[in-house]
């Protein structure tokens, strides 16, 4: 792939622009190879979604040979919250506040496409948050209605992949860049 | 949100009101349950509901018919099959169709399939609700070989949206009927396993045994059906009572249990695996030949009037009433979903007991919230 189709990745960038300071990197490096293999994910789950990702953490597909070891039930203990299936109104102020709980540093994985843009609910339907990026912000987008359990494996790596990519400041400028207040 | 949250600590008797739930994994999904204690025990449980709905029955009003059945699918997702052939039936009965002998009895095949999936989801989960998460990767292991067998015939895995009005999407997989067999012939040497594994289990006795006991005549009050209905000795299964599809040409017991507690709810879906595995052996090597989808109208309109068609799906009876004015989409639909009577009755079994037992009857209703929300 050419350099130029990597336009949107602003952190490869910033990675470049501070790539001089050897003691950061290092530290970086330290912190993401542990960050990025100890993702333990919030057990949240509203829809269809939710049973593929149980089925994603069982026998067949086992989710703990990447690092997503065990689901958290407290969002305090969960560093990634998979967000597995439609988010309605009533339930969007409740997200917000799960989010809010889970300590730094934590990511978002969009499950679904309820929760990428309200999926099926998109047209008609009066209640249905058209995509959960207005309540919170999202990291990576598993498509699918609902998506099979190798391709939420496949995000949750496209997510270490992101991790892997993160500096100390980098991370502040993403927290900073959004505000969803 | 998320721990036992104080809200209020009302009056001198200490009766403490705690929240349960959106995001509460024993709720299996975002039921939040309001629930008032006094020291460990429950006095009153109230759900609140809400959380999941997205509107489905006001979205139908705005589609046809043949889409309806992808949202069907997502009410209850863990018996989709069922649902949609709810609407299939009630479509193709308010049109008159004659279905071929073929179509019914691939739709009782994959109803069945469709159950047996259903009940080991429930037990992996109902397990580890209990504190035994073996249940839960032996559960969800079995239940991949049936999600195979859908795929290879259905393109998805338990979003199926196989069946159309008048007939169904496409042909079975040259495949299905072998790998069924197969299926069947392993799944019998595994479920004494289950057996083995929880149903004799002496902490599991104890925890499920007199637990959230509902007589008869208040399972018949509140409109308890399925197997939680059927465990208190309502007899309440259409398949028996109102035989649709190939249901009338296969024998099978409806398992009746009179204790009502969780226990007797637990065993009434493990019995009915093995009816599930009985109506498929009589049916899957006698599938007619014939076509597998009967010519509709490009666009499909129903006569103008009422229509109701009841089914059982794993958790038990789900009605569909639609009303038509002639056009192409319905005037008003209404489903009758078994999750929200099976909901109901929670109050009132569970008042009086601990409050870990209120995650056992939770459990043991098995309860699926899209399919009350709606």
């Amino acid at each position: 792939m050419k350099r130029e189709e990597f336009e949107d990745n602003e952190s490869l960038d910033l990675l470049n622009a501070s790539g001089t300071n050897i003691l950061l990197t290092t530290i970086d490096d330290v912190i993401n190879w542990g960050r990025k293999n100890s993702l333990w994910p919030l057990t949240f789950a509203t829809r269809c979604c939710g049973i593929e990702m149980m089925a994603a953490g069982a026998a067949r597909h086992d989710f703990a040979r990447f690092g997503m070891e065990v689901y958290r039930a407290s969002p305090r203990q969960a560093d990634v919250i998979v967000v597995a299936g439609t988010i309605v109104h009533k339930m969007a102020p409740v997200l917000k506040r799960l989010y809010d709980e889970m300590s730094e540093p934590k990511y978002v994985v969009a499950m679904g496409a309820c929760a990428i843009s309200g999926g099926p609910f998109f047209l008609n339907s009066y209640s249905v948050v058209k995509g959960v990026e207005h309540v919170i912000p999202v990291d990576v987008y598993v498509p699918g209605c609902p998506p099979r359990p190798e391709a939420l494996l496949y995000g949750m790596l496209q997510l270490q992949r992101l991790i892997e990519t993160q500096t100390i400041k980098s991370r502040k400028a993403r927290n900073e860049s959004h505000d969803y207040k | 949100m998320q721990e036992k949250e104080i809200i209020t600590s009302t009056d001198e008797q200490q009766e403490y009101v705690i929240n349960m739930g959106p995001q509460h994994p024993s709720t299996h999904g975002v039921l939040r349950l309001l629930v008032s204690l006094k020291g460990e025990k429950v006095k009153s449980v109230q759900p609140h509901i809400g959380y999941i709905h997205s509107g489905i029955e006001k979205m139908c009003e705005s589609i046809t018919y043949p889409q309806i059945i992808h949202l069907t699918d997502r009410m209850d997702y863990i018996s989709a099959h069922i649902n949609n052939e709810a609407v299939c039936l009630n479509v193709e009965k308010a049109l008159e169709v004659d279905i071929p002998d073929r179509i019914k009895v691939i739709r009782t095949i994959m109803s069945e399939l469709t159950r047996l999936q259903s009940h080991q989801l429930w037990w992996a989960c109902f397990g580890m609700d209990l504190g035994g998460l073996t249940c839960f990767f032996y559960g969800l292991r079995d239940r991949e070989k049936i999600l195979d067998i859908f795929e290879e015939t259905c393109g998805g895995r338990m979003i199926l949206s196989y069946n159309c009005p008048g007939g169904l999407m496409y042909d079975i997989h040259p495949n299905f009927q072998k790998r069924v067999k197969e299926f069947i012939k392993y799944f019998r040497k595994i479920l004494p396993e289950y057996d083995q594994l929880l149903t004799g289990n002496v902490i599991f006795h104890e925890r499920s045994k007199g637990i959230g006991k509902l007589t008869k005549e208040d399972a018949i009050s509140f409109g308890v059906t399925g197997p939680t209905g059927r465990a208190s000795g309502f007899s309440c299964d259409v398949r028996k009572h109102e035989p649709y599809s190939a249901y009338d040409r296969v024998q099978f017991k409806e398992i009746l249990h009179t204790e009502g507690d969780t226990f007797a709810r637990y065993v009434a879906r493990i019995d009915e695996m093995w009816e599930s595995m009985n109506i498929i052996e009589q049916l899957i090597d006698n599938i007619p030949e014939g076509p597998f989808a009967v010519k509709m109208k490009p666009i499909i309109k129903l006569p103008e009037g009422e229509y109701y068609q009841r089914v059982e799906t794993a958790r038990g009876e789900l009605g569909v009433y639609i009303i038509s004015d002639g056009n192409k989409n319905p005037y008003r639909v209404k489903f009758r979903s078994p999750n929200f009577s099976n909901l109901s009755v929670l109050n009132h079994i569970a008042s009086g007991f601990k409050i870990a037992d209120l995650v056992a009857i939770g459990g043991s209703l098995d309860l699926i919230i899209p399919d009350i929300d709606r």
